[in-house]
């Protein structure tokens, strides 16, 4: 894991794409922070840093795209899969040292508050505990890039599906304002998820029995507890849905408190994608 | 050593290879021999844990490959068919970077790293980048890192690929001194190359191994016959007569010369053991047809590769009625190769 990490890292701080990671992400910081705390003279960090989560969608997959994908298009994952190393491994190597190359503009943005103290009053734990909640967020969406280079070979698609996975998560509040609170809309939702639920079983293992009995035990017992208790299922999509909703969990951070099931959260996010990584990578030695 | 018990790869519905099984002892060279996309790579991508095949086991040093991957890893070093090679860095980087993963001590590393880099001569390029190196020069790193560690094993999968001749003779002649202390398993079409380098020649068809001997045992057995060519001056319908009076003879085949319409050429096969030249001397003496030319063709292993391989290729292109035939056929083959 060792070998994996500081040759990850160098790679990464050789190349133009770390660079073009820590650079965006501080020049983002920079104007929201100039144009927020310093000209404006608002107290609070952690505002500054919540309104620049968007910069995730573009930074993180320059970060991550090439991490897995690049590997395997240059067979050199040969070497690393035919060395003694486990998956978990290879995947824990780079995903710390992506975060370490993550740590980087994070540890200048800490300097920010201090910069801050020195024009005003400033609460300290309240803006350090925000950064905390930014950089877990990020942690988070690293992952969830770590995990889609792992599916494909190609740098470009990897990006763009990152992009296309954090954007979702990033107006999935937006979205879920479009369903109606009824329980019947839940119900709905609910349905067609189950058929595609059904559909995805189907096109994985061609089994046309399991899938039908799949979809059909789901629909039914999403009519039975309708029929039970309906109110259950009152705004049960939006609950669903949020989460999915990554950054929302960054607002109590924000507000100064140090949330466990925040931090809880992003560490199974984190856990979560890492796994699927490492499934994917196992996965394909069997096909 | 290594075992390898009923292999089976599939691909959807492609067979890449067909229950393989054979064993590999210490201190010896084995050469994976066939045609493009017989399964050679899979193979050897399947014993170093690359890909997992579908049935079948693989047991290196004990330990199964499946089970126990990174004690198994451990005792083998890879050279893929395309090297696998970091471009954005330094020989001695990558090298650093393949013994680092390899976990061999720290205390080790620089020596050894010096020693094979001594090996496959590529001390002067230690500084430079990997991409800027040739392909032969790239070809060196990647077996420079399949050594690195000492393995007990070392897979080669077409390890001359790309270079040039002089470059090929020096690696042929590193790889036999690699076997003084390694097992060495190494893949190619080319066959002067497996018959030079290999004590042991594995031939895989379309994902069987359908024959597995020393090269010398092989050319020997495969043929199970001699094979003649004579150039007498006559014409063709005496010849045959004269020829089926001689009982050793197995087959003939008697043709007017290309180059002069009264030389008959002809192929006669016959037993391994059984020596006619003297027979046809006075045959043709006592009946005034002068013999011009007389040539013993010994089979090479050539050869044995086409009569092995292309019989397995006519049994895919063929119907279902017509593999039957060319089961028993093989079968005899088998026989044949076994003995």
């Amino acid at each position: 894991m060792k070998a994996i990490y500081k040759k990850e890292l160098k790679s990464y701080l050789t190349s133009m794409i770390g660079y073009i990671f820590i650079f965006f992400t501080l020049v983002m910081t920079g104007i929201y922070f100039t144009a927020y705390n310093l000209q404006s003279g608002y107290p609070i960090f952690g505002v500054t840093l919540s309104a620049v989560t968007f910069i995730f969608l573009i930074a993180v997959p320059i970060l991550t795209m090439r991490v897995l994908a690049e590997e395997r298009k240059q067979k050199t994952d040969q070497m690393l899969l035919t060395a003694p190393v486990s998956v978990s491994d290879i995947i824990l190597g780079k995903y710390l040292a992506l975060v370490t190359i993550y740590c980087i503009p994070t540890v200048i943005i800490g300097l920010y508050p201090l910069i801050m103290r020195m024009f005003g009053t400033v609460s300290l734990p309240m803006s350090y505990t925000a950064l905390l909640g930014f950089f877990l967020l990020g942690c988070a969406d690293i992952a969830i890039g770590v995990f889609l280079s792992s599916v494909t070979e190609s740098q470009v698609i990897a990006a763009v599906l990152s992009f296309i996975v954090l954007f979702g998560c990033y107006v999935i509040s937006g979205i879920a304002s479009f369903f109606s609170q009824t329980a019947m809309a839940s119900v709905l939702a609910f349905g067609v998820l189950v058929l595609l639920l059904a559909v995805i079983i189907y096109a994985m293992t061609k089994s046309s029995f399991v899938a039908s009995v799949v979809g059909l035990a789901g629909e039914i017992i999403i009519a039975v507890v309708y029929m039970i208790k309906s109110s259950l299922f009152e705004g049960a999509i939006q609950k669903l849905l949020e989460i999915f909703n990554i950054s929302s969990h960054l607002t109590t951070f924000i507000d100064g408190m140090l949330d466990l099931t925040g931090v809880v959260y992003f560490l199974s996010i984190v856990t979560v994608f890492l796994f699927l990584a490492m499934q994917s990578i196992v996965k394909r030695r069997w096909s | 050593m290594i075992e390898v018990n009923h292999l089976v790869k599939r691909y959807g519905d492609h067979l890449a290879v067909n229950d393989i099984s054979f064993t590999v002892e210490k201190g010896q060279i084995y050469g994976f021999l066939g045609p493009n996309g017989a399964g050679k790579s899979t193979t050897m991508n399947i014993i170093t844990g690359y890909i997992a095949s579908t049935e079948g086991e693989i047991i290196i040093n004990g330990h199964n490959i499946l089970d126990e991957p990174e004690a198994a890893k451990k005792s083998i070093g890879y050279l893929p068919e395309q090297p696998p090679l970091y471009f954005d860095m330094t020989v001695m980087e990558y090298l650093k970077f393949s013994a680092e993963l390899k976990k061999i001590p720290k205390a080790d590393i620089t020596r050894m790293i010096d020693e094979v880099m001594k090996l496959v001569d590529i001390e002067d390029k230690q500084n430079k980048l990997i991409k800027n190196l040739s392909k032969g020069y790239k070809q060196r790193v990647g077996l420079a890192q399949a050594i690195l560690g000492y393995p007990e094993v070392i897979i080669l999968d077409e390890p001359t690929v790309g270079l040039d001749p002089k470059q090929i003779i020096e690696i042929r002649d590193l790889i036999k001194g690699l076997s003084e202390k390694h097992t060495v398993i190494l893949s190619s079409h080319i066959l002067s190359e497996v018959s030079a380098v290999c004590d042991y020649v594995l031939i895989i068809s379309d994902g069987k191994l359908v024959a597995s001997d020393t090269p010398d045992n092989l050319s020997k057995l495969a043929s199970g016959s001699n094979v003649m060519d004579i150039m007498v001056k006559g014409n063709v319908s005496k010849m045959e007569q004269l020829l089926q009076k001689i009982e050793e003879i197995d087959e003939f085949n008697c043709q007017i010369s290309e180059k002069d319409e009264k030389i008959v050429d002809i192929s006669i096969k016959t037993k391994d053991s059984v020596d006619i030249r003297e027979k046809i001397f006075y045959l043709c003496a006592q009946n005034e047809c002068p013999i011009l030319g007389m040539q013993s063709k010994i089979l090479s292993l050539e050869d044995v590769f086409l009569e092995l391989t292309q019989n397995s290729e006519e049994i895919v292109e063929d119907n279902v009625d017509v593999e039957v035939d060319m089961e028993a056929e093989k079968a005899n083959q088998d026989e044949e190769v076994s003995k």
